[in-house]
């Protein structure tokens, strides 16, 4: 479904991936874990098409098409969603309207009919149960003024109602309380089919408990240094980051 | 003021001779000694060039060099109440002005509280109405703006409404000025607005036109906020885009009153916004929210000025303006802080979305404090649509067009919520959105 | 409280400290000016005649022209022909060396704290002393003349590099520009003049002191800098004048000339003229241009001034960014006290494609001291993806002075984005109470307050200028909160 091969990615003038290598199939669950600023984010924002980052080398194959030249819309009709870690407020758009428009754009790209207010507001009333969503924050505009949490949980009410191929969850888990994260969590597997695929990116095990991954991947200094099962996960999290960088550098060394 | 060579002073005055001798005296003699002083005013300051720092941006030499018909009756020829009841969103209070002038036949009342009075100027004027009389001019200097001198020296109808304390009117009523005919008209009306102590009403003023030609509407509007008093003002301009519009609204607010305006502007050709509110009176609040939508060759120019008078009075201004085409748009927002005005808290923010290549900006927030107890923001921002929130609605799926589109009616539409008359903030959405999708259309 | 009170009054009524006259001779022009002033001036100094000729035009000018007024600032009307326009430290002879300059001056220097010894010189920077209108000594020549970097007073400038001068002077700030740029270039006496070449980096921060000293002296100073492609100079001048009851103008002005690509200069003043007295009496009015010319591919222009002196103060310090991805910085930082009254800011003209502005403005008040921000962002139509932030913040202390903002912006590109914020505040007594609480005394919590509010600004100051300017800046605030 999904394949990046050696990928280098920059932002003003300075190199953040370098090399990243990941196979994605249909029905998998992987995370990518790493410490604060090893390029988790960057991997995030350049697999959904943020113009910022220059792409220097390497390519992306998304169900056998070149992801990197697709706008971002595009990548998002064929499939491709990404909550994001830090969900920017847009003053004066009511969540519903940007979720209709959102959808039958989709919709339409992929042959569909566009949903009329009826059946919409029916859909989303249905998704909306999947992460416990508050139906106030329907008409409110979107994010804005909502808490660190109901952001959050706003993104994953937009991939329940978007049902994307391809799910990427950047630091989904940051800021929110135990509850919160095990609502998000559930709503994530509940959305979870065979021909579906969700990269989790996190810092911490914790959210991992929760959606539990079928591979786990270390990213550090802009490359995929160590992957694993779920069990890596939990390696990590007793050893810290720490190890991996002397293991790797270990295995540097020797090669 | 500095005097326009070119301008056409001397014609206004020979009018006015014919206009005084119209009303065949009819009028008080205080009203004519006032309409006298104001004509005197008038060709003294002469018309405003770009050299006085309130036109800087904003020339009016168009204006100064057009002669234009004064329009001393009103002529309602071919409109229908089907046709004004559309035009006033259905508003159960409506007064209907053509060219200035009031027209009884096409305008309606219903039923109101004991002592409310929604009326035309002029049958106040006439009937020696001692609150009109004595009301008029007294908020709107003519010693400042030579429009305002020219509009009271021309003094003749307009609304007259009159709340008296403590009554209530729940519907809003609709002040609505079209200009007809095919001659470029002088259409001058003056409006007086008395709210008294815990009185309430919500006026709804607005300006259209039924032919494309290039009148001048120039507009006064006085309105007194007694204590405790809560107003609501809106008001629309959407006039031909030939059309000069030059309108003051001048505010004097007292003790705890509150006063909230929102100013739309679509259409007009050249247009000029002053709206002035004094906070006459502690714990007065004020609220000025403004948008302008231009395209073509439209300017559109918003000044405005609140002056906190009195200790603990808040205020709250919001100005946007949408450009696109050739437009120009200014803004320039005064806060007068006194030295006795402690504990003001005064915010204002003025943000413009440039659509074109060719449109232009000028915009000057400005602050003058004398008291130290106090705090004031203003913040402005020139640009385009927000990239990260373009971005976000692109990774949904939502192509770049429907991305700014949504994106800058969501920019606007964020004035035209702030009104609070149903009817009338669909009318403003429906046109908003209609002169939006024009503008793309180019 | 009443201790604390007296403590306060006592340091209110410390004097100005840089008040003292120095009794030297002097060589004077006649009071008034006529174009055998500027004709005796420019004997004086024996000046080439293409220069008289270019004084000459910018006088006859100047009489065609009208003293702004629009200006936030009320003053008496100055009467130009009771002003001494030239007024230098009578000399016996050309000096060679630092050891040849009057005590006297020497000695006035020293308690003005300039680097013209050999002590400070180990600081590595390199003076310029004006005094009244000449040049006195420039120091560090021979290392700065090593690394190709010219520096030297004006008149030095005229009669050893006349081709700079000619081609620069009046390039940034025509000699008809405004009244006071125009008197000034018909009667300018003396001033730095500095020039960097391709490549170089200035070896050590320039500074130049200047100091009226003579009674009705004005002072006509001019600064001319020109960095070449690649070249970097980081500029500084202070000033400071005697105490007198009279008036006394200063209109200077300097040209900065960003000439070529990725050249830079970075200008610091830190300006502490003599502010008047308690009543307003007295001080300098300090009208003054200031303006650069970012010609280059990324080059850069950056002003940082402090204002604390001065009866009046006047001038916008202005960036015109004509290279494409050119920057200009404007940080202020302007204390009014007293019956002090300040008009300053800045313009930044954006012509050049990616080209960026930064405005940090900050405005303190006290006494009856009136203190405006006069700006202008202009984006021209050609200027894509052009920015400007701008942040003016006002600080009153007391309730009888005032805070005026007056931002001008005019964006003709839809690509460019222009921010503008503005704030106005008090110290709170609940800020106050704390510092107290934790042992703080009144005058330590402003201090400390005040600091903070300017510290976007002393951060761009060149460190040793930086503790200066927080300790006038705490002077010019004594008594004014009690």
């Amino acid at each position: 479904m999904l394949h990046i091969n050696n990928l280098h990615a920059r932002i003003n003038g300075n190199e953040i991936l370098s090399g990243v290598n990941l196979k994605v199939q249909p029905g998998e669950i992987h995370a990518i874990m790493g410490p604060n600023g090893s390029g988790k984010s960057t991997l995030a924002q350049v697999l959904a098409g943020r113009e910022a980052y220059e792409v220097t080398e390497g390519e992306v194959l998304y169900e056998g098409k070149n992801l990197l030249e697709l706008d971002p819309e595009e990548r998002a009709r064929e499939g491709v969603f990404l909550a994001f870690q830090y969900p920017v407020e847009i003053p004066g758009v009511s969540n519903t309207y940007f979720l209709k428009a959102a959808l039958n754009s989709i919709r339409k790209h992929n042959g569909l009919e566009e949903l009329d207010a009826v059946e919409f507001l029916k859909l989303i009333k249905q998704r909306m149960k999947i992460v416990d969503m508050d139906e106030s924050l329907l008409s409110r505009p979107v994010n804005e003024g909502f808490s660190g949490g109901e952001k959050k949980r706003n993104e994953i009410f937009h991939m329940a109602v978007l049902e994307p191929k391809l799910a990427i969850l950047d630091e989904t888990d940051s800021g929110l309380d135990i509850d919160a994260l095990r609502i998000v969590a559930d709503g994530v597997n509940k959305l979870r089919r065979k021909d579906n695929a969700v990269i989790v990116v996190t810092h911490y095990q914790r959210l991992l408990n929760y959606i539990v991954p079928d591979f786990v991947h270390v990213l550090m200094e802009g490359r995929i240094v160590k992957s694993g099962t779920k069990e890596l996960a939990l390696e990590l999290e007793e050893k810290g980051y720490d190890w991996i960088k002397v293991a790797s550098d270990s295995t540097l060394a020797t090669a | 003021m500095m005097k326009q060579s070119t301008e056409q002073t001397p014609w206004y005055q020979s009018n006015f001779a014919l206009f005084e001798k119209n009303l065949n005296g009819e009028s008080s003699s205080r009203l004519h000694a006032m309409r006298m002083e104001a004509m005197a005013r008038f060709t003294e300051m002469g018309f405003p060039t770009t050299k006085h720092e309130e036109w800087r941006f904003t020339n009016v030499s168009p204006i100064a060099r057009a002669t234009f018909q004064p329009s001393f009756q009103s002529d309602a020829a071919g409109l229908s109440s089907e046709d004004v009841e559309r035009m006033s969103f259905g508003a159960t209070h409506r007064l209907v002005f053509v060219n200035g002038h009031f027209v009884k036949e096409l305008s309606s009342i219903g039923p109101l509280p004991g002592g409310v009075i929604v009326g035309d100027l002029a049958s106040a004027l006439k009937g020696n109405d001692e609150l009109a009389h004595g009301s008029l001019g007294k908020h709107a200097s003519i010693q400042e703006n030579a429009f305002t001198a020219l509009n009271m020296a021309f003094v003749q109808d307009g609304a007259f409404i009159y709340v008296p304390q403590g009554k209530v009117v729940e519907e809003a009523v609709s002040l609505l000025f079209i200009s007809t005919g095919s001659t470029h008209r002088y259409i001058a009306p003056r409006n007086l607005i008395i709210v008294g102590d815990h009185a309430r009403v919500t006026i709804a003023e607005s300006y259209l036109s039924l032919a494309n030609h290039g009148s001048l509407t120039n507009v006064v509007t006085e309105i007194t906020a007694g204590e405790n008093a809560v107003i609501e003002h809106d008001k629309l301009q959407n006039e031909s885009p030939q059309a000069y519009h030059i309108a003051s609204l001048h505010v004097h607010q007292k003790e705890k009153s509150n006063f909230i305006s929102n100013s739309i502007a679509i259409g007009g050709g050249l247009v000029r916004n002053n709206v002035t509110s004094i906070l006459d009176g502690e714990y007065a609040e004020c609220t000025l929210n403004g948008l302008s939508v231009a395209n073509g060759m439209q300017l559109i120019d918003n000044h405005t000025t609140i002056d906190h008078a009195k200790p603990n009075c808040p205020s709250h201004e919001l100005y946007k303006s949408v450009l696109d085409g050739s437009s120009r748009g200014v803004f320039n927002g005064k806060i007068f802080v006194r030295k006795d005005a402690q504990k003001t808290d005064a915010k204002q923010t003025n943000m413009t979305l440039l659509l074109s290549d060719e449109a232009t900006m000028d915009t000057k927030p400005q602050l003058e404090i004398f008291a130290d107890d106090v705090k004031c923001t203003h913040g402005a921002t020139v640009g385009q649509l927000d990239a990260d929130q373009m971005f976000y609605l692109r990774s949904r799926g939502i192509g770049t067009t429907l991305a700014a589109d949504i994106l800058t009616f969501a920019f606007a539409s964020d004035v035209v919520n702030r009104v609070h008359v149903d009817g009338l903030r669909g009318q403003l959405e429906a046109l908003v959105h209609a002169k939006l999708g024009k503008g793309r259309e180019r | 409280m009443s201790t604390e009170t007296n403590t306060l009054e006592q340091l209110a009524n410390r004097e100005y400290k840089w008040g003292f006259v120095t009794d030297i001779e002097a060589d004077t022009a006649p009071r008034g000016l006529t174009e055998d002033t500027i004709r005796f001036i420019s004997a004086k100094k024996k000046e080439p005649e293409w220069l008289l000729e270019w004084r000459l035009k910018a006088y006859r000018h100047w009489l065609t022209m009208a003293e702004p007024r629009w200006p936030n600032v009320r003053y008496q009307k100055i009467d130009y022909q009771d002003i001494i326009y030239y007024s230098a430290p009578k000399q016996k002879k050309v000096l060679n060396s630092l050891d040849e300059v009057d005590p006297e001056l020497l000695k006035t220097y020293e308690k003005l704290g300039i680097s013209l010894n050999e002590q400070k010189m180990l600081a590595g920077v390199a003076v310029d002393a004006v005094f009244d209108s000449v040049s006195v000594a420039t120091t560090f020549k021979k290392k700065l003349h090593e690394a190709g970097v010219i520096f030297c007073s004006f008149s030095e400038a005229v009669q050893e590099h006349p081709e700079l001068v000619k081609k620069y002077l009046g390039s940034v700030v025509p000699a008809n520009d405004n009244f006071f740029a125009a008197l000034n270039s018909a009667v300018f006496s003396d001033g730095s003049f500095c020039y960097i070449p391709k490549g170089v980096r200035c070896p050590m921060e320039l500074s130049t002191y200047f100091r009226i000293n003579s009674a009705d002296t004005g002072q006509f100073e001019r600064t001319l800098i020109v960095a070449e492609e690649g070249a970097y100079v980081s500029y500084l001048e202070g000033c400071t004048a005697p105490m007198r009851d009279t008036n006394q103008l200063h209109a200077a002005v300097v040209e900065l000339v960003a000439v070529g690509d990725r050249a830079q200069i970075k200008y610091s003043t830190v300006q502490n003229w003599y502010p008047g007295d308690k009543e307003g009496k007295g001080g300098i009015y300090n009208f003054v241009t200031k303006r650069g010319k970012c010609a280059g591919k990324n080059s850069k222009i950056s002003w940082t001034q402090v204002e604390t002196g001065s009866a009046i103060t006047w001038k916008y310090p202005s960036v015109i960014l004509q290279g494409d991805h050119s920057v200009g910085e404007f940080y202020s930082v302007a204390v009014v006290n007293n019956y002090q009254q300040a008009d300053t800011g800045t313009k930044m003209i954006h012509i050049g494609k990616n080209t960026s502005s930064t405005i940090v403005s900050k405005g303190i008040s006290a006494g009856f001291g009136q203190n405006s921000y006069r700006g202008l962002v202009e984006i021209k139509r050609g200027s894509t993806r052009s920015r400007n932030f701008s942040q003016c913040d006002s600080l009153l202390l007391g309730d009888k002075c005032g805070a005026h903002t007056f931002p001008y912006i005019e964006v003709k590109n839809k690509t460019s984005r222009v921010e503008h914020e503005a704030s106005t505040s008090k110290i709170g007594e609940d800020q106050i109470f704390y510092c107290k609480q934790r042992g703080l005394t009144t005058e330590d919590a402003v201090g400390m307050i005040v600091n903070g509010f300017c510290k976007e600004v002393f951060r761009e100051l060149p460190m040793e200028f930086a503790v200066e300017a927080q300790k006038l800046l705490g002077i010019s605030l004594e008594g004014s909160v009690g």
